[in-house]
């Protein structure tokens, strides 16, 4: 693979992703992208440039994407988030206006762990029968991985990852070696394929937003503008969780930090009308 | 003074037949700070919790002499359901196993096999240790 074909490569994703790969990444495309290459009949990392390079190819790019995508993520995730959202969770749902369904969006879902997280955390908190609608939307940009979190089905290995014994024998079934999320759980949460980098104003607004572990990946500009674009899905009162890694802080001036609560961030209170 | 105040903070008590098992149950928790103990039996475990109370008991299910179920019962009976924590690590993973286990009084269940990711995760969530990042 010379450097001109890590550039193409790197190009796709970026551009249709915003991740960003660095040159040290280049063993990434060693490892991941063999499965890709295989599938579409290419000789080497090279072929792949090159037939990038040629033409616009929908599915390859995808495909491209989906391998170099870290999907990494576990059950209530750094837990702080959880418990935060938890303790809000009674101001959240008397700040809505009458008959308006409470909404959180989980805004790069991976294989559904941390909508699912929500989902559990809302029953536990709300009850089995809340005095309000509950919508989590829960989105990512790999349809791949959606049709996944979808499924609701984990592993042994996964459900023993940040999930409580007793949260997993209240809501999920055993299936052999896996476990399924009860039901209950599963019609609280609706999967959709999103880019955080197109346009968003159609899913409406939310009174939390978690969406962790993605921006790491973006470049300084991207990671403004999806910052942006998530402070204009939030209702006034709305909570934003990032990831342990994750800042709003230099990027822009419209989220400010909870105070005392790291990760959590709302509406800068300046910047509200605008 | 009495029993409790004698609680070395980070003590753990590994069960399990398997000295395999006890090894790498060993290295885990030490890597996490604790002081490990040894037993091979639910007798033997219930003989090391009078000798000094553990924070925390790694119990496997099946084993020869007394088995995890009865020392858990047996341990909740003489020692209250405070302390020890009692966190099952067992192949016994059928969902009738896992609530009987939590109705005997144990507080966390891992399914074997597992790593030092997995039992971490379980002691944070008992707040036995900080949460990774
Ligand atoms: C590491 S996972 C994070 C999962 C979960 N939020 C957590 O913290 O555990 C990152 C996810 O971001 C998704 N992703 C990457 N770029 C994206 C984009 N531009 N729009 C939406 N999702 C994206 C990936 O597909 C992947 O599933």
């Amino acid at each position: 693979m010379t450097n001109d074909d890590f550039a193409e490569i790197a190009g796709v994703v970026r551009r249709r992703s915003g991740i960003v790969l660095t040159g040290d990444k280049a063993y990434l495309l060693e490892t991941r992208l063999g499965p890709v290459l295989a599938k579409f009949g290419l000789a080497s990392l090279g072929a792949l440039g090159q037939r990038l390079k040629q033409r616009p190819d929908d599915v390859l790019e995808r495909a491209v994407v989906e391998a170099l995508t870290t999907h990494e993520s576990s059950f209530f995730r750094d837990g702080k988030p959880f418990e935060h959202l938890a303790r809000i969770l009674p101001k959240l749902v008397s700040a809505r206006a009458p008959g308006a369904a409470l909404r959180i969006w989980s805004a790069a879902c991976s294989t559904g762990q941390e909508p699912f997280s929500i989902a559990m955390l809302i029953a536990d908190t709300l009850g089995p029968r809340p005095e309000c609608r509950v919508e989590i939307l829960a989105t990512d940009i790999s349809a791949e991985i959606l049709t996944r979190a979808r499924q609701g089905v984990f592993t042994q290995f996964e459900v023993q990852r940040g999930l409580p014994i007793r949260s997993l024998v209240k809501h999920f079934k055993q299936e052999g070696a896996k476990w399924r999320v009860s039901p209950e759980l599963a019609a609280m949460v609706r999967f959709e394929e999103r880019n955080l980098l197109n346009d968003l104003s159609a899913i409406g607004k939310f009174d939390a937003i978690f969406c962790r572990n993605v921006l790491i990946y973006f470049d300084a500009p991207t990671k403004t503008r999806v910052l942006d674009a998530l402070s204009r899905r939030l209702m006034p009162e709305g909570v934003l969780y990032l990831g342990g890694a994750e800042t709003v802080l230099g990027l822009t001036d419209r989220l400010v930090p909870v105070s005392g609560e790291r990760g959590a961030y709302g509406i800068s209170t300046q910047r509200a009308a605008a | 003074m009495s029993a409790t105040d004698e609680i070395l903070q980070r003590d753990c008590l590994v069960v399990d037949d398997s000295r395999v098992v006890r090894k790498a149950a060993r290295r885990f928790m030490e890597g996490f700070g604790f002081t490990v103990r040894e037993a091979a039996d639910g007798s033997q475990a219930l003989q090391a919790c009078r000798e000094l109370l553990p924070e925390v008991v790694l119990l496997d299910w099946n084993m020869p002499v007394m088995d995890g179920l009865t020392f858990l019962k047996a341990a909740r009976a003489e020692f209250g359901n405070g302390q020890p924590a009692i966190v099952l690590c067992t192949t016994e993973i059928a969902f009738e196993k896992i609530v009987e286990a939590l109705d005997a009084g144990a507080q966390e269940y891992v399914m074997k096999p597992f790593d030092a990711e997995i039992l971490g995760s379980k002691l944070a969530q008992l707040g036995l240790l900080q949460a990774a990042a």
